[in-house]
């Protein structure tokens, strides 16, 4: 479920993360606006939280990918659990830097 | 015998697709089963409530029932491990249309069974000699690890992509069609591929786990579904089945 | 989902595995060094590997999304099969449109 959320998450955000690098045409005036934009608190913390969903299906989908192509392990609901860590701890550490 | 050892308050289903939960106090027994409570309630309180159950020693799986959320084979469920306060929630098995009470109607379950082509292509005569199938060989394995499924209709009603995806076959029919594609006697492996690739077929499965989680005879249909997406990938691949 | 759906999603999702990851590592890099939009775009402009990198990028994550998007209405809304396909289609196609448009804005010269 997480995986499918995160995907969707994803999703709805690519088109505006297209725009707003659309906005390089030119000669980079807008993209700088926008950058500065983006130094707000609130849009920082909305990057941690992309930095999460990104994260979080990209070690969901490998998941999916081992189990559907390499023998069978067992313990793979504890693998979910330790990829949303990781991804958490990414997207703090992001956060982090950003901050 | 029996020791009394204190009230259980049971909700049970009634009706059909339309109906409500009604409650009565059971009392709670050693080494009580949840088809003992729902037996109980038929017997001594209600004659009226259907459910169905034959063996009730865990090896026909008739009495999957909905336990406190769960599909569960009632006679295999103690009371005392999921009546917690003194409660129980029973119902019908989801995914299914409800006939009456605690009773579904497996139709479906079954035509997606052959849809599926879970059934035997036989590609010998009565006149050939016996195929030796040594049982330690991979495919006979692999076959072996799913051939103990008993029509329970467990792993189906904990699905979620058949709650989603009304033409989504499920874990059990697609299991056995994972025997039979690993089967060296069978011959109607083509068909079938290209019959569990369609839509509905084993690619809607989303490997939630779930029914390998819940199957009372322990098998893994997420591994068998997962064997039967690489072997239809690599037929497609290869042009032996169309999308 | 068939099995031509699910050969595209699994073979995008394999590709996209190590752009995601040198994706987060130049998101990292890119907030570190709080680069402008001049610092990003000196590196970018007339780069063929930046070119490369996010066009095999685009094309993959419009199909592995376009397919998920797919699923998701399928399984999720009232809009079933013929016209979920259509409406994956519809936003995989938005989502390459708009993706080759900023890979153009940050390469051309």
């Amino acid at each position: 479920m997480v995986h499918r959320v995160s995907g969707l998450g994803l999703a709805i955000f690519l088109p505006l993360h297209f725009l707003a690098l659309g906005l390089a045409i030119h000669d980079g005036a807008g993209l700088d606006s926008f950058l500065r934009w983006s130094d707000q608190p609130l849009v920082k913390l909305a990057e941690g939280g992309l930095v999460f969903l990104l994260t979080v299906h990209l070690l969901g989908g490998l998941r999916v990918l081992v189990i559907e192509n390499f023998d069978w392990r067992d313990g793979q609901k504890q693998l979910a659990t330790v990829a949303a860590a990781v991804s958490a701890i990414v997207a703090f550490i992001f956060l982090v830097r950003v901050f | 015998m029996s020791d009394t050892l204190s009230e259980l308050s049971v909700s049970v289903w009634r009706g059909v697709a339309e109906g409500r939960y009604e409650t009565y106090t059971v009392p709670q027994r050693a080494s009580q089963t949840v088809l003992d409570v729902v037996t109980f309630v038929q017997r001594h309180i209600d004659p009226t409530l259907s459910y169905r159950f034959a063996c009730r020693v865990g090896v026909c799986g008739s009495c999957a029932m909905t336990v406190n959320g769960k599909p569960r084979w009632t006679c295999r469920t103690h009371v005392v491990k999921v009546a917690g306060g003194g409660r129980l929630e029973i119902g019908p098995l989801q995914n299914l249309p409800v006939i009456k009470d605690l009773t579904t109607d497996m139709e479906v379950f079954f035509e997606k069974w052959q849809a599926a082509k879970g059934v035997f292509a036989p590609s010998k005569t009565r006149h050939d000699p016996i195929a030796p199938i040594r049982p330690d060989t991979p495919a006979r394995m692999a076959a072996d690890a799913g051939i103990e499924c008993i029509n329970c209709g467990v792993c189906y009603a904990g699905c979620d992509t058949v709650r989603w995806n009304s033409e989504y076959l499920g874990p059990a029919a697609l299991t056995r069609a994972w025997t039979l594609v690993n089967d060296e006697r069978d011959g109607g492996n083509t068909a079938r591929l290209q019959a569990i690739s369609a839509s509905g077929g084993c690619h809607a499965c989303h490997s939630h786990q779930s029914c390998q989680e819940l199957c009372p005879q322990t098998l893994n249909p997420t591994a068998s579904i997962a064997g039967l997406k690489r072997r239809t990938a690599a037929a497609y691949l290869k042009g032996e089945i169309t999308a | 989902m068939n099995v031509q759906l699910y050969v595209w999603q699994r073979l995008t999702a394999a590709v996209m595995a190590p752009l995601v990851l040198l994706h987060i590592a130049v998101i990292f890099y890119a907030t570190r060094q709080d680069l402008t939009a001049a610092d990003i775009l000196s590196r970018t402009r007339g780069s063929i590997a930046w070119a490369s990198y996010y066009g095999l990028f685009v094309a993959a994550v419009s199909i592995h999304a376009a397919i998920g998007v797919r699923n998701i209405l399928a399984e999720w809304s009232p809009l079933k099969n013929r016209r979920a396909d259509l409406t994956g289609a519809v936003f995989g196609l938005a989502l390459a449109v708009l993706g080759c448009r900023a890979i153009a804005a940050v390469v051309l010269p």
